[in-house]
């Protein structure tokens, strides 16, 4: 796309242009806004685009340095957000951006991992990378029995500290209360309600 | 111009029959028993052009007045004409000013109205204020001239205070409504909201949630159980979420909730309540705050969004899987606003989720490109019209787009009423083609027959503005900001779009030929904003000196030259020239 503002100027479309002069009128100042063009136009934001004015309003981009990418100055004004909203606007600093990790320790094994919890839809998932990551197998969750029969059984610990089994309430309020998780062997969690 | 004048010329047109007018078939009070069922406005205004004792029977029986900028007429005039009115709707201020594009201090002051109100009307109930500056003594004399006061909303607007709320709080017995959107107020601290007496108990609609205060939250409390008529209900972020449980336990058939911040650390007990007591709410239709939410704590709201037809999610910055979560309780979603954060594939589920949706607003969370994020681009658009095929109104900001994607948004979704596209960078072509995005903008003008607002952006040439006044001939308001070639294109415009009312335009190189060509254009349109362009100081007084019914004004920048006319306000008006313009208005 060719410099449309360039474009304009050569054709003399002051020549062509619709005057509103009065008789007597002094006509300098139209010329002069022709040709101050170079505050009204458009900001040069690509880099292909070598020939078109990079120059923009009032207050802002210095139209000296078009060949570079334009500094990123503030036009007033632009985009037009109301500035109550600009303020509410902040980056969100927390788990969803950074991941939900939190650490999985194993009995036995010598140092700990990191899990992402928000990555998983559901206990069935967490589980299965839970036996993948440790090479182990959980077996099923029964509201009665826990992980009845299972070498290993999933835990965790809670906002309060407590260590709770993985499974006895909805995932998501699992997701809000977990900090960190623990499988343990199946025997030490026969305290955890495993009828073993 | 005198203010006298234009009365005779309203009563002339009225008498056009003549000085002496045949009987009426029918008697006054039957007239007026007739025309007191007419509420809108457009067809009072016809009533009164009808005949002499028509105007007078109209404007015996108008109790809601609606005036679009307040400088078009003076609180004389309209005291004069109309002796009943019960409910007030003002605007004050040029759009562009949300944007700081007016200094501080330009006007549109509400308290000369509130003076003549007091004397005049002392039976007003309802005060609805836009873009107007709005003091503590002006709230004050509200509070203490107007015994059956009821509803107050007070959006976009500035100048008040703490004080001024504990007045409208403490002397308003028979308040309604106290409805604050979207308003600037540095130093508004909480004690207002303890001002309530006691006993009163009356309030439906309460929305503080703009401000910036810490609010008692157990006056807050008690006031809500109080008011059992209570239908909507919007906090600030000082409201945390256990406080707000307490506070949906007193008002379970809630319409409208703002909520508070939903930042907080619930124990499972917690959230098992705060989930009970939004599954309670049975009634909810329109849901916005969730300051800070996290996909932690959505899933708390999902019991209440069965009913929802109105999600405004544009004060939190969600990721685009949370949000698909929460959309699939949401079926009934007629309107949706949202920010860019969930990306394409959040507007991918939007279009999966929400056949209903009527408007869709996506606010950019990256406006100055400070960070470098993604945002939504034109799949995310084309995703919602696929599925949305009842969308009509839009609002989009987005940083590429391209005109095959437009062309093909506009024939899956024809109806648009509002098209609002931003694409921010200043001057962005199509991004595949590199052409200017005149062929998009044609499309929507040639597709959607009943548009009436647009907002144009990116790359365009005069070939734009030839289509638009070609074609878009119900367009009421039109946005342009750094596009166009010359004057051809705002002359394109003025004279082919014959509802046209409202025309802001920015950096553009439009000088005093296209300015001028309007003239007479003004007359019928609310008002022409002009900034950045090619205009002259000339331009300006001779379409003020030619056109002595509009008010020219001229705001100039700093360090500009003096034949520059770099900010220009023109509209029509039957009160003459500002009488309080700051000295920075020049009015010609």
């Amino acid at each position: 796309m060719e410099g449309v503002m360039s474009h304009a100027s050569d054709l003399n479309l002051k020549a062509t242009e619709l005057r509103l002069g009065l008789p007597g009128t002094d006509e300098h100042d139209e010329f002069v806004s022709v040709a101050k063009n170079n505050k009204r136009a458009l900001p040069d934001q690509s880099a292909t685009d070598s020939g078109r004015k990079g120059i923009s309003s009032g207050k802002s981009i210095d139209h000296e340095h078009e060949h570079e990418p334009a500094p990123k100055a503030q036009i007033v004004g632009w985009p037009p957000v109301r500035s109550y909203r600009k303020n509410n606007l902040q980056a969100k600093k927390t788990e969803a951006e950074t991941g939900m990790y939190v650490k999985v320790s194993m009995d036995g094994a010598p140092y700990l991992r990191k899990i992402d919890l928000s990555v998983y839809n559901g206990y069935a998932e967490l589980l299965k990378a839970l036996e993948s990551m440790f090479k182990l197998t959980i077996g099923d969750y029964s509201e009665r029995e826990g992980y009845k029969g299972s070498e290993y059984a999933p835990a965790y610990e809670d906002k309060d500290g407590d260590l709770m089994l993985v499974g006895d309430v909805p995932w998501d309020m699992f997701m809000s209360s977990c900090k960190r998780l623990r499988i343990m062997k199946g025997s030490d969690a026969s305290g955890l309600g495993c009828g073993v | 111009m005198d203010p006298d004048q234009s009365e005779d010329s309203h009563s002339n047109s009225a008498n056009s029959h003549g000085p002496t007018q045949p009987p009426s078939p029918f008697p006054d009070e039957v007239l007026e028993k007739v025309l007191s069922f007419i509420d809108s406005r457009k067809d009072r205004g016809s009533v009164s052009l009808v005949r002499k004792d028509w105007y007078n029977a109209e404007r015996w029986t108008r109790s809601k007045l609606f005036i679009g900028n307040c400088y078009s007429v003076s609180p004389e005039i309209v005291a004069r004409r109309f002796p009943r009115i019960k409910s007030v709707t003002l605007k004050g201020k040029p759009r562009f000013s949300d944007f700081n594009m007016l200094p501080r201090d330009w006007g549109a002051n509400v308290h000369s109205w509130l003076v003549m109100f007091a004397k005049v009307y002392p039976f007003l109930e309802e005060l609805r204020l836009k873009r107007m500056t709005v003091t503590d003594e002006s709230l004050e004399l509200l509070a203490k001239s107007f015994p059956g006061f009821k509803a107050l909303t007070l959006s976009s607007c500035d100048g008040f205070s703490e004080n001024g709320l504990k007045a409208i709080a403490s002397h308003c017995r028979n308040l309604t409504e106290l409805d604050i959107q979207d308003s600037v107020t540095d130093d508004v601290g909480g004690g207002w909201l303890s001002c309530f007496p006691e006993n009163f108990a009356s309030l439906e609609v309460l929305n503080f949630s703009s401000l910036n205060c810490e609010v008692s939250f157990d006056d807050l409390e008690r006031l809500v159980s109080r008011c059992k008529s209570l239908r909507v209900l919007k906090v600030n972020d000082s409201i945390t979420l256990d406080q707000l449980r307490r506070l949906l336990v007193h008002a379970p058939r809630l319409m409208e909730l703002g909520t508070g911040s939903f930042m907080q650390e619930l124990t499972p007990r917690q959230y098992e309540d705060i989930e009970s007591a939004f599954s309670n709410c049975k009634n909810l239709q329109v849901l916005s705050g969730l300051w800070e939410a996290t996909s932690l704590y959505l899933p708390v709201l999902y019991g209440a969004c069965a009913s929802l037809t109105f999600l405004n999610l544009s004060d939190v910055a969600l990721q685009s899987s949370e949000f698909a979560r929460l959309l699939v309780h949401c079926p009934n979603l007629r309107r949706l606003w949202v920010i860019d954060t969930v990306e394409d594939k959040g507007l991918e589920a939007v279009g999966s989720s929400c056949p209903l949706l009527e408007e869709l607003r996506v606010f950019p969370s990256d406006p100055y490109d400070r960070h470098h994020r993604d945002g939504v681009t034109e799949l995310g658009f084309l995703a919602v019209s696929r599925g949305c095929r009842k969308l009509r109104y839009v609002l989009y900001f987005c940083r590429r787009m391209t005109n095959a994607a437009v062309i093909t948004i506009v024939q899956n979704c024809p109806d648009f009423t509002h098209f609002r596209l931003c694409i921010m960078i200043p001057g962005q072509p199509d991004y595949l083609t590199n052409e200017p995005m005149d062929e998009a903008f044609a499309a929507v003008v040639k597709t959607c027959t009943k548009l009436k607002r647009l907002s144009v952006s990116g790359l365009l040439t005069d070939l734009t503005f030839e289509y638009i006044g070609k074609y878009a001939k119900n367009l009421e308001t039109l946005s342009v900001a750094f596009a166009g070639s010359s004057d051809w294109g705002m002359q394109c415009v003025l004279e082919g779009c014959p509802k046209l009312r409202k025309l802001e335009i920015r950096d553009c190189p439009f000088g005093n030929a296209a300015l001028l060509s309007g003239r007479e254009k003004y007359e019928m349109m609310r008002s022409l904003w002009m900034s950045s362009c090619n205009v002259t100081m000339k331009g300006c007084r001779l379409l003020a000196k030619e056109m002595p019914r509009l008010n020219v004004e001229v705001i100039k920048d700093e360090g500009s030259d003096d034949g520059q006319a770099d900010r220009v306000y023109v509209y029509r008006s039957v009160a003459g020239p500002r009488r309080d313009a700051p000295p920075f208005v020049l009015t010609l």
